[in-house]
């Protein structure tokens, strides 16, 4: 298998996959939407009595950013799941191709989609108030950060999808992910929440990818950790994240057959 | 003789179930082998491990020329499968799905494009091209699995239980298409639950229950093992009916023929010579009970099955599934 064969092989089910998430209308509109209508109800619905310290949309930006990344993801096991279902896995399995080019293909387009949902929550931001101070350089920072994290979460939901049995099976990832951020400082500091909470908060993955974010572009962090501090434990769990879900991706994809 | 499958005590088990048991299996170059038998025979998983997707837990299998455990990519390259559930992407049209598989091929864009052509017109695709898959009926769908198939030759072409769900007209078209593949040359292992398919396609079938194959020749040499043919001959009326019975009934008391008073027919047991049934009908004649319809027939491959299995490939459906 030539790396020219591989490239061409990616390349082909990044087209496709591509493909599929324009033409899956109600997918894509809520992709869409979802950005827009949480960031409208969090900043004009609860953000009137969050106390963050100044303008909320300032504080809830990343959080939000990270939630839609965690919806898109759902969709990305759910579109695996859904692959692992249907013929065409055993004809590409079939076939003289290289074998995860079908994976690839998934966690590009959803990548690509991942980015275009950030980009609105952004665009939105911006649009009602959202007044970042981080230099260009920050702004670099924070979208190798984003890049990087629904990089390796795209790769998780492409394990959860091949693992999950069923295609219900894989819709319930979308719903831990969409919860497990709340538990985090995406929407409210830590500090606010009660003890147990409070240290889960802290500590779970999802904070300092958030606090990083946050830190870049509001120039200080909710937790007080420094923002560099809080950018190398989200870097580590990413890359760690990156690695682990794409190599059991990769093992599951050719393990795994319908018996 | 040169064959382009052969397998070799072929094992698997899932879970402590056996699902396949020590499978032998050739597919002579240029023919066509159904595999027959009931759902959980084993059929799918054995086109899966010669299809390179599961590996066997023993046994030995060479497909075209290459080895199956040691030469996967080998027999990769000269195999396609078209298994149960039609391997195409309903999101994408006709032609989108054609082409991205032709490009998966890796034949070059040019190729691909004129490739593409070629296949939707000989599989009469070229009006739908635009549309998409989701939106084909099931002998469509067929058809395109197919299309997609050849996109190279292949040395050996599996169809998995190629008309399930398929209306009647629609598998007279996919057997059609698969008799002109044969045609150009390709060896074909087919799958089956339909005995009528298998007699209709296959130059040899070979009867696989539990995980086992329990007979396998021609469907004529698998029908012969019933032994003789029977001469049906029915009759106009009670009159003529009775007649018959009283010259044919004691001919020969050995053979005792199978009656029917409310068809008002009789089946007597032949060898199939014009001579035997010349004589029969001239005893009729003299005895003054013409026949009105006369038939010579052979048991019928669910005879066969029948007689093999004990049981009736319908009622063995209920079977654990592998």
């Amino acid at each position: 298998m030539s790396v020219a064969h591989t490239l061409s092989d990616s390349g082909v089910m990044v087209t496709r996959c591509m493909r599929r998430s324009l033409r899956n209308p109600e997918a894509f509109f809520t992709a869409l939407i979802l950005p827009i209508v949480l960031m409208l109800l969090f900043v004009y619905v609860f953000g009137g009595d969050l106390a963050t310290g100044g303008k909320y949309v300032n504080y809830v930006v990343p959080g939000l950013i990270v939630l839609c990344a965690g919806f898109g993801a759902g969709t990305t096991a759910v579109a695996v799941a859904t692959d692992m279902s249907n013929g065409i896995v055993d004809r590409i399995r079939s076939m003289p191709v290289f074998g995860s080019s079908l994976l690839v293909g998934h966690v590009v387009a959803s990548v690509a989609r991942n980015l275009v949902a950030t980009t609105l929550v952004i665009g939105v931001g911006l649009g009602i108030g959202w007044r970042p101070t981080g230099s260009p350089l920050k702004w670099a920072a924070a979208t190798a950060m984003i890049v990087l994290f629904v990089l390796a979460l795209s790769w998780l939901a492409a394990a959860v999808g091949l693992a999950a049995r069923t295609v219900e099976a894989a819709t319930s990832f979308t719903m831990v992910l969409m919860f497990i951020p709340y538990v985090s400082t995406a929407f409210v500091p830590a500090h606010t929440m009660p003890a147990v909470l409070d240290y889960f908060a802290r500590y779970q993955p999802f904070t300092p990818i958030i606090e990083t974010m946050r830190g870049l572009w509001m120039g200080h962090t909710s937790t007080g950790v420094a923002v560099g501090h809080e950018a190398w434990i989200a870097i580590t769990y990413c890359v760690g994240l990156l690695a682990i879900s794409s190599v059991a991706a990769s093992w599951l994809f050719r393990h795994r057959t319908a018996a | 003789m040169t064959y382009t499958v052969t397998a070799v005590g072929i094992t698997k088990s899932f879970g402590g179930h056996v699902v396949l048991d020590h499978v032998d299996l050739a597919v002579e170059a240029g023919s066509v082998l159904a595999l027959l038998g009931p759902n959980g025979a084993g059929k799918t998983t054995m086109v899966r491990i010669l299809a390179t997707l599961v590996r066997p837990d023993e046994g030995t299998a060479t497909v075209a020329g290459h080895d199956l455990v040691s030469d996967p990519m080998g027999v990769k390259r000269s195999i396609s499968l078209t298994g149960q559930f039609a391997a195409i992407d309903e999101l994408l049209t006709g032609e989108e799905n054609i082409e991205m598989m032709a490009k998966l091929r890796h034949l070059p864009r040019r190729a691909a494009r004129a490739r593409t052509e070629e296949l939707l017109a000989s599989f009469e695709l070229t009006e739908a091209r635009h549309r998409r898959a989701a939106t084909y009926s099931g002998g469509m769908r067929r058809r395109l699995d197919l299309a997609v198939s050849m996109i190279e030759q292949p040395r050996l072409l599996f169809l998995d239980e190629p008309s399930t769900g398929l209306d009647p007209r629609s598998r007279e078209q996919l057997w059609g298409t698969v008799r002109r593949l044969v045609d150009d040359g390709v060896t074909v292992l087919l799958t089956t639950q339909y005995l009528e398919e298998a007699d209709e396609l296959a130059d040899t079938i070979a009867l696989l229950d539990s995980g086992r194959i329990i007979a396998q020749g021609s469907a004529d040499d698998l029908k012969a093992r019933l032994g003789a043919e029977v001469l049906r001959l029915e009759f106009a009326d009670k009159l003529g009916y009775e007649r018959a019975l009283g010259c044919l009934g004691t001919a020969r008391t050995d053979e005792r023929p199978r009656t029917d008073e409310s068809l008002r027919t009789i089946e007597v047991v032949t060898d199939g010579t014009a001579a035997h049934i010349h004589a029969t009908l001239s005893r009729l004649d003299g005895a003054g009970a013409s026949a009105r319809r006369v038939s010579v027939h052979r048991p019928s491959l669910d005879d066969v099955f029948l007689s093999l299995t004990g049981d009736q490939p319908s009622n063995l459906e209920a079977k654990a599934v592998a």
